[in-house]
């Protein structure tokens, strides 16, 4: 009986899922009257604006992982090993994100480096690019956080510093050396994270008014009608690669039993 | 000056007085192992030198320079921790070629310095170079965690409990090793242990230590037949304690429980005064023996088969004697309950402090 019910809530949450994927997927290859078609896609990827927008959220969400990681990696290794008391505030600030909304920060962002602020970020279209990916590693923080701390517990911190230490390292060496590649796993798995977020991420680009991918497909989504469910297969497509380059990543690391 | 100079050093965590006035002056080549209980800052003292920790008080001098300044990385000290601490991203040959790595030494020559050092502690570097630390045994990770330690040619070697996470045939293999490697390279080295045995065993002096007090520093011989304090003495090896009444400490006599011993040298305190002797299981013997003239009746309490040896707890003139007596397979341990003749002999008997 039990057996049934578990098969009967497993389908459930299969169909749950699967169905509107099914249907959008089915609707984006529908373009053509009557017969099913690549149409949809061809037509979004000729168009110069998909590449546009999507090298600039590839670009963008490449910066927000280099700068979150470097933020992020000495922050938890520090954090580890000096004061591990902290802990429970660093992951309580970390879980912030989750909770405030995009556009909260956002217009936190523009009063804060408006033109006519102490740092007027917004004035220049470089500023204004790095204050989004800011914000970008903003909303990536738990995510990224989660998973380098996850990755550092699995490491005894403290002896592998004073190892490396006593062999004359000092904490560039450590920090680069021996913390980074134990954690390089847990940092990609963090990196594809937040890649995935970057690439869909629609509000903080519309507000600051930036050319990303997730603002695009909405003014497609606005003005067509078949090629929206196209870009959405796309987009969902690139999520899944992500998830799938976490996995290999984690089966080829051969240092690890898991892997070897 | 000695070569490594450790004095007055006093370390307190919090409330927690840790160290106390601790000095230790430690010649070149030396083995010294720093032995006592848990907690009584053996790690404290030992992480001081490695500059993991700072002394609220005191120096620690190498070559007549002060270290305590130095930051770890400075000093150029080779550590191994009892978690062998290899990084678990970098083959063994990378593990040892680290230090080399950080102080610059060119690729050939490192590579030729991890190739013997791998020699030397028997995992060469043909079958196990490549190897990754979790391909390893735990005795061959430490091994590889001394070679790594030993590689940028340090000035003072530190091993905190290297042995305690291996199994009893291994570490008794491995602490020979240690030694063998120490002598050949005439590494200046720190040893810490709670095991008295591999103290005794492998080490040039023992320390003694605590509750943060070095008890008593001496060479292995010291250390066991003239202890310097109660605690030197209950802590290393095993032995029967009594109280005794100086007679004539010119001529070094005493008595205890009715009998009246001659220890056979003078003795340091008045005439009248208590003074704690002890006997050590394997100076008493069971039955009359020539040279042993204190010659007792008793009777066997309990009997311990250890192997080599049989303990016997046995009582004689009210006091309780330990014994040890070699296991013969054509003369069986007495029974217990069965009376026996005890023999020992007043030049054996410890007095402790002096
Ligand atoms: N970082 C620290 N903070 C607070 N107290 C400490 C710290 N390190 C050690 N102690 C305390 O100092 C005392 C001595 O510790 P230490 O590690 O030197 O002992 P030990 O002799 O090495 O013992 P063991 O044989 O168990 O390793 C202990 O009471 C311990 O609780
Ligand atoms: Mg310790």
């Amino acid at each position: 009986m039990t057996r049934v019910l578990a098969w009967a809530a497993l389908i459930f949450g299969m169909l749950y899922f699967l169905l509107p994927l099914v249907g959008m997927t089915e609707f984006s290859l529908s373009m053509r009257r009557g017969v099913y078609s690549l149409d949809a896609y061809g037509s979004v990827l000729s168009d110069p604006r998909f590449w546009e927008t999507f090298g600039y959220s590839v670009a963008m969400a490449v910066a927000t992982i280099v700068f979150g990681v470097l933020l992020v990696v000495p922050t938890a290794y520090w954090v580890r090993l000096k004061l591990p008391w902290i802990r429970p505030y660093i992951e309580f600030v970390t879980l912030l994100p989750l909770v405030i909304p995009a556009i909260v920060i956002v217009f936190g962002y523009i009063r804060l480096y408006n033109t006519s602020s102490w740092l007027p970020l917004t004035g220049t279209p470089m500023g204004t690019n790095l204050l989004l990916m800011f914000g970008y590693a903003t909303l990536a923080l738990p995510y990224m956080y989660r998973a380098v701390d996850t990755g550092l517990r699995t490491l005894d911190v403290g002896t592998l510093t004073e190892a490396a230490q006593s062999l004359g390292a000092g904490w560039g060496t450590i920090l680069f050396r021996v913390i980074l590649p134990n954690v390089l796993v847990a940092v990609l798995s963090g990196a594809f994270l937040t890649f995935a977020i970057v690439i869909g991420e629609f509000t903080m680009a519309a507000l600051l008014d930036r050319p990303a991918f997730g603002p695009f497909m909405q003014i497609l989504g606005a003005n067509r009608a078949y090629e929206p469910a196209a870009l959405a297969v796309i987009a969902f497509a690139i999520t899944w690669a992500c998830m799938g380059l976490i996995q290999l990543v984690t089966r080829l690391q051969k240092h690890t039993r898991a892997g070897a | 000056m000695a070569y490594l100079d450790i004095s007055h050093l006093e370390k307190s965590f919090g409330v927690n007085h840790v160290v106390k006035d601790f000095s230790l002056p430690i010649e070149k080549g030396e083995f010294v192992s720093l032995l006592g209980p848990s907690g009584c800052g053996k790690t404290t003292v030992l992480r001081m030198v490695a500059g993991f920790e700072s002394p609220d008080r005191g120096a620690i001098r190498l070559e007549g320079k002060d270290m305590v300044p130095l930051r770890p990385n400075q000093r150029n000290v080779g550590m191994v921790f009892q978690a062998y601490a290899l990084f678990p991203n970098l083959t063994v040959a990378q593990n040892v070629g680290f230090g080399l790595r950080i102080a610059g030494v060119d690729s050939a020559e490192s590579k030729a310095r991890v190739a013997q050092m791998l020699d030397l502690i028997g995992l060469p570097m043909a079958e196990y170079g490549d190897r990754y630390p979790f391909q390893l045994s735990g005795g061959q990770q430490q091994r590889v965690a001394l070679a790594r330690a030993l590689a940028p040619r340090p000035r003072v070697l530190l091993l905190d409990e290297p042995l305690s996470a291996l199994d009893a045939k291994v570490r008794v293999r491995l602490r020979g090793e240690i030694r063998e490697i120490q002598r050949q390279l005439g590494i200046t080295t720190i040893f810490v242990t709670h095991d008295q045995e591999e103290a005794l065993s492998i080490s040039d002096r023992v320390v003694v230590m605590n509750a943060g007090i070095a008890d008593q520093v001496g060479t292995p011989f010291e250390i066991y037949n003239r202890p310097a304090t109660p605690f030197v003495a209950s802590f290393v090896g095993t032995l029967t304690p009594f109280e005794a009444r100086v007679l004539d400490p010119a001529t070094g006599t005493v008595t205890s429980g009715g009998l009246t011993l001659n220890l056979g040298r003078p003795l340091p305190s008045q005439a009248g005064a208590t003074v704690p002797i002890a006997l050590r299981p394997e100076a008493v013997q069971l039955g009359r023996a020539s040279g042993r003239e204190i010659v007792l009746p008793a009777t066997a309490h309990s009997v311990e088969f250890m192997g080599s040896v049989i303990r016997v707890r046995a009582e004689a003139a009210g006091q309780t004697f330990l014994l040890d007596t070699f296991n013969r397979p054509d003369s069986p341990p007495p029974q217990p309950g069965e009376p026996v003749e005890i023999s020992f002999s007043g030049r054996d008997v410890i007095v402790i402090g002096a």
